[in-house]
């Protein structure tokens, strides 16, 4: 009975591994699909430069940002200057990549204001907050097409954050206060 | 015996596929809210006119245009000409547009309810701007930014959720419009038709509660 009762447990708890371990699949495979539709997709990686500011269309911005593989843990958080719960979870962001920076955890804050408003309203933003993480612009009016390719469960809203190593990734549509981000931070390193 | 053996292994097998099955619910968390099919909740929320506003005050109404939309978020501001278009355009046709302001003032203070009555009168609303008051219905229905959209089909068994997601394809630029999502929903649904794009995705800002 007693081993029964174990390879029933077994069972289940390699269901729930099986499950999880299906989940990241998905996601790869996601990915992977994408970059396939990509080359039959007619629009080009576009990349100018702003008042110094890296400005990206998505197609740009995935094969630049989004899929780094190399040692590093990349933190890609999706804000705007007029969001408040973005810009109030920015030094959070700014202090993680400072304290895990031997790490080799590096902050990329992606700027969805509006392309008009880089001079205007974003570079002093950055000047003013002495922001040290990179900072770009997204320029890229389908979200529709793209917001399914930073993670299928963004609704779009933001602040949406994508923390990544070459093998694991993670996706969260919420704010984060310090001590939340670094919890996820240690979770994937 | 045996017998009494096979029904324990039985009881435990179903705990464990009730245990499996609220191990994957629980990975869905964030699919809270309505999803298409599903049947939209009765709204009773206070208009900018000072009146409230319910879907039985449209007994002609084929169904609802109801979009999630707030005073200054940027992409909301750049959708206001646009929600009066589509109200322009839909509500004769059976399918007028209800707007709901599902942000917490004390949260974010540009949008009380005398602001929302200040830009009502100033962009002239043909459609009622209704305050979520108690900052359910949002949350029942699943918003989670501003501008967002479900398009709701009354019938038989109540108001079928139809589509559920952006205006159309361009958030912040109206006349660079390629695929107007919402406007070709609607007109689906009038052809007796099945929508064919039931969910598409926009960038917004979060409601703040």
């Amino acid at each position: 009975m007693k081993t029964l009762l174990t390879f029933i447990l077994g069972i289940v708890l390699f269901s729930c591994a099986e499950n999880s371990k299906k989940n990241l699949a998905e996601d790869t495979s996601d990915t992977i699909e994408l970059s396939e539709s990509e080359t039959s997709d007619e629009v080009k990686p576009l990349k100018r430069i702003e008042f110094g500011i890296p400005v990206y269309n998505f197609p740009a911005l995935d094969e630049a940002l989004l899929h780094k593989d190399n040692d590093s843990t990349y933190i890609v958080n999706f804000w705007a200057t007029w969001c408040k719960p973005c810009v109030k979870e920015m030094p959070y962001f700014e202090k993680i990549a400072e304290t895990y920076a031997e790490d080799k955890v590096k902050v990329v804050f992606v700027s969805l204001d509006f392309p008009d408003r880089l001079g205007p309203q974003v570079v002093p933003f950055i000047e003013k907050n002495n922001i040290r993480s990179e900072v770009v612009l997204l320029d890229d009016d389908d979200a529709n097409s793209w917001i399914p390719k930073v993670s299928t469960k963004w609704q779009g809203a933001i602040p949406a954050t994508l923390i990544y190593t070459k093998d694991k990734r993670a996706f969260f549509e919420r704010s984060f206060t310090y001590e939340e981000l670094e919890e996820e931070v240690q979770t994937i390193l | 015996m045996k017998n009494k053996k096979i029904v324990f292994v039985l009881s435990l097998l179903l705990m464990a596929s009730f245990a499996f099955v609220g191990f994957s619910s629980g990975d869905n968390s964030e699919d809270d809210g309505y999803g298409i099919g599903d049947l939209a909740a009765a709204i009773n929320l206070l208009n900018t006119d000072g009146k409230m506003v319910s879907y039985d005050n449209y007994p002609d109404a084929k169904g609802f245009i109801v979009i999630f939309t707030c005073n200054t978020c940027p992409y909301a501001v750049a959708s206001e000409d646009r929600i009066i278009a589509l109200d322009a355009e839909f509500k004769d046709k059976g399918y007028p547009v209800i707007a709901i302001n599902p942000n917490n003032p004390e949260v974010q203070p540009a949008d009380t309810y005398e602001l929302m009555q200040a830009k009502a009168s100033e962009k002239g609303f043909t459609f009622p701007y209704l305050y979520d008051k108690t900052n359910t219905i949002y949350a029942e229905y699943g918003a989670t930014k501003t501008p967002h959209v479900y398009l709701l089909e009354k019938t038989d068994e109540g108001r079928v959720v139809q589509y559920i997601g952006a205006i159309d394809d361009n958030v912040r630029n109206g006349s660079a419009v390629k695929e107007r999502f919402l406007a070709n929903a609607v007109y689906e649904l009038l052809d007796g038709k099945e929508v064919s794009v039931k969910e598409t995705k926009a960038i917004g800002c979060s409601v703040k509660q």
